[in-house]
């Protein structure tokens, strides 16, 4: 009953659950730099970082002042928001107007200094937090075992980056978005705060980015590396996807994990690799990116 | 628009001579006066910080991918010069290749793209290349080649003599400059600065700008292999540490302090950078090193984006 031509289906869902798993981080984590890029054209190289300080956050939350994880899932992703707004006023407002790889020197400048205080405070082993209880546990379907965290993990985040997709397309906030996308200064001469709009974006879209740390706080260790890693994974499926769509963000993000996973079970020697491998196919075949429009 | 938009044509061919005299004589006399080994480090991390800038500086390419081909240039020398017995130069001369070729291919994906997206195509490629070198047999994994001889050089001159050793080095670096001088100054140079200006302008003008940026890409790549090669030879030590993205943004940090686009500032920068390295990691303030380079990247992005050099040749061209 497990084995279908041959293939092991336990161990088949098994890596393709995992694949889903990273790949909502993947979607979380470029959702939130494809929404920081449209308004900014920057690429905000401490996401990473801003990812692991919502682990840590939640980390420091439970056993500091015994802050659960539900309380976490709302309050750290405002707290790293917050960062964000702070981020965005006082460091990156200032070279606007400079050419925007001065911004990715910034924000990397940033990502290092955070991921050095966490190393300095913390060292570099990585620190354990439990699944909340009402998560524990599994189900058992026909052909795998599914844990019920992992499960929540997909779920909520398939919601976070649904809801953030439909408050963009569908609102008129997200109109108000778009067209500042388009061109920032005509929004501006209709009345619009744009300076404002821009600082609450990067708020935003850092959020997202605390929001996955929290997320991942139970299921990998909470270690000052762990954004950095994933930061350059996230890159490659941005320059696959390219970003100028929300959904396609989304779509990438989610498929690129699912590849990722597969790849683990029928080759799992190339899969660190294979995304960096997908993003050189896509490089020749559509340099613009799967949902890029052509420059 | 272009990120070091003070070099115009006039200033870069302002090479004093006497200046290049007056270093000269200090390369030459430094050996005797401070640790060998440690302004070799400082020529190698140069060497590669000018490679680096002649991407960024004259052709406005932020590549943030460029330890791969440090690494490159170090694991091929040092791969080659423990198992076959080849002579230092060759093993440094097959590094370089390696590198370049290296760069020729990711070159060639890389520029496909422009911008920020160009800077996330080579930390991808290279972070790719990072998992190779990880897993790939040669490499040691995670120890890396150690006790990489330094050999003979031409088969008769003892570079494990410090001294010695620094001479060669010194070379390497003279010829290394020397070539990316003549690559910005030559026609070819005048038209990679045309694309970093304005691309559409020099596209409908006539130029492949593609063609022109893969070429910049692997003179580029060529000399951060031969950069990597050396510095191999001189800590006889191939390692991991040299394709981490950590060492691309320490090239970046380089570029950035000494200042994008000038000649000479790569080479302060990394003369800089290298100095408070050393001085911090024998100290109690090694635990922070990652954090104060950092906190560099950002002061220099806030407040000194023209860099030492930069900053001196304007105060300069203000005052006098």
């Amino acid at each position: 009953m497990a084995t279908f031509l041959g293939i092991n289906l336990f161990g088949l869902f098994g890596q393709l659950l995992v694949g889903l798993i990273n790949g909502s981080f993947y979607a979380l984590l470029s959702l939130g730099l494809a929404i920081i890029f449209g308004l900014l054209k920057i690429i905000n190289f401490a996401q990473g970082a801003m990812y692991m300080l919502g682990a840590f956050a939640a980390w420091m939350a439970l056993n500091y002042f015994g802050i659960d994880y539900w309380l976490a899932l709302v309050l750290v992703p405002l707290a790293v928001g917050a960062m964000g707004i702070l981020m965005e006023r006082v460091l990156i407002r200032p070279i606007a107007k400079e050419d925007h790889l001065y911004s990715l020197l910034l924000t990397f400048g940033v990502a290092l200094m955070l991921q050095g205080v966490f190393t300095h405070v913390f060292g570099s082993s990585g620190m354990a937090y439990a699944i909340p209880e009402a998560l524990q546990g599994g189900i058992k379907l026909p052909f795998m075992y599914l844990p019920a965290y992992r499960a929540w993990i997909v779920v909520a985040s398939i919601v976070v980056c649904g809801a953030t997709w439909w408050m963009i397309e569908k609102t008129r906030l997200g109109a108000y978005l778009r067209a500042g996308t388009e061109n920032a200064q005509l929004m501006q001469a209709f009345g619009i705060n744009v300076p404002l709009m821009v600082t609450l974006t990067f708020g935003f879209g850092v959020a997202l980015a605390g929001f996955a740390g929290v997320m991942a706080a139970p299921v990998y260790s909470v270690s000052p590396d762990m954004g950095s890693n994933l930061l350059i994974i996230v890159f490659a499926i941005v320059v696959i996807g390219g970003m100028g769509s929300i959904g396609g963000a989304i779509l990438t993000g989610l498929g690129m994990g699912i590849v990722e996973g597969l790849t683990k079970y029928f080759y799992p020697e190339a899969s660190s690799t294979v995304i960096f491998l997908v993003m050189v196919i896509v490089l020749l075949l559509k340099p613009a990116g799967l949902f890029g429009k052509e420059a | 628009m272009g990120i070091a938009e003070e070099s115009s044509m006039k200033t870069t061919r302002f090479t004093p001579s006497k200046l290049n005299l007056v270093l000269l004589l200090l390369a030459l006399v430094a050996p005797f006066v401070l640790y060998p080994v440690f302004l070799m480090k400082v020529l190698c991390f140069a060497l590669f910080a000018c490679a680096f800038n002649l991407l960024l500086g004259f052709a406005g390419l932020l590549s943030f991918g460029h330890a791969v081909f440090l690494g490159t240039g170090g694991y091929v020398t040092g791969y080659l010069m423990i198992n076959t017995g080849i002579t230092p130069e060759l093993g440094i001369l097959a590094g370089t290749l390696a590198a370049g070729l290296v760069g020729a291919l990711y070159g060639k994906l890389a520029v496909r793209r422009e911008g920020i997206y160009f800077a996330m195509v080579t930390l991808a490629l290279a972070q790719l290349a990072f998992f190779f070198y990880l897993q790939a047999p040669f490499t040691g994994g995670e120890d890396g080649l150690q006790g990489v001889p330094r050999g003979h050089l031409f088969g008769f001159i003892d570079l494990a003599n410090n001294l010695q050793m620094y001479f060669f080095v010194l070379a390497i670096f003279l010829f290394g400059f020397w070539l990316i001088q003549r690559t910005v100054h030559s026609p070819f140079g005048q038209v990679l600065k045309a694309i970093r200006e304005n691309e559409p302008r020099a596209i409908s003008l006539g130029y492949n700008v593609n063609d022109y940026k893969w070429v910049a890409f692997i003179i580029s790549a060529g000399l951060a292999g031969l950069a990597g090669s050396t510095k191999t030879l001189v800590f006889q030590l191939a390692s991991l540490t040299d394709v981490h993205w950590h060492m691309s943004g320490e090239v970046v940090l380089m570029t950035l302090v000494g200042g994008m686009g000038t000649l000479f500032g790569p080479l302060v920068g990394a003369a800089a950078i290298v100095t408070i390295q050393n001085y911090l990691s024998g100290g109690e303030l090694g635990n922070y090193i990652h954090i104060i380079m950092g906190a560099i990247f950002v002061v220099c992005v806030l407040a000194f984006r023209n860099g030492i050099v930069g900053q001196f040749r304007k105060v300069l061209k203000q005052n006098f």
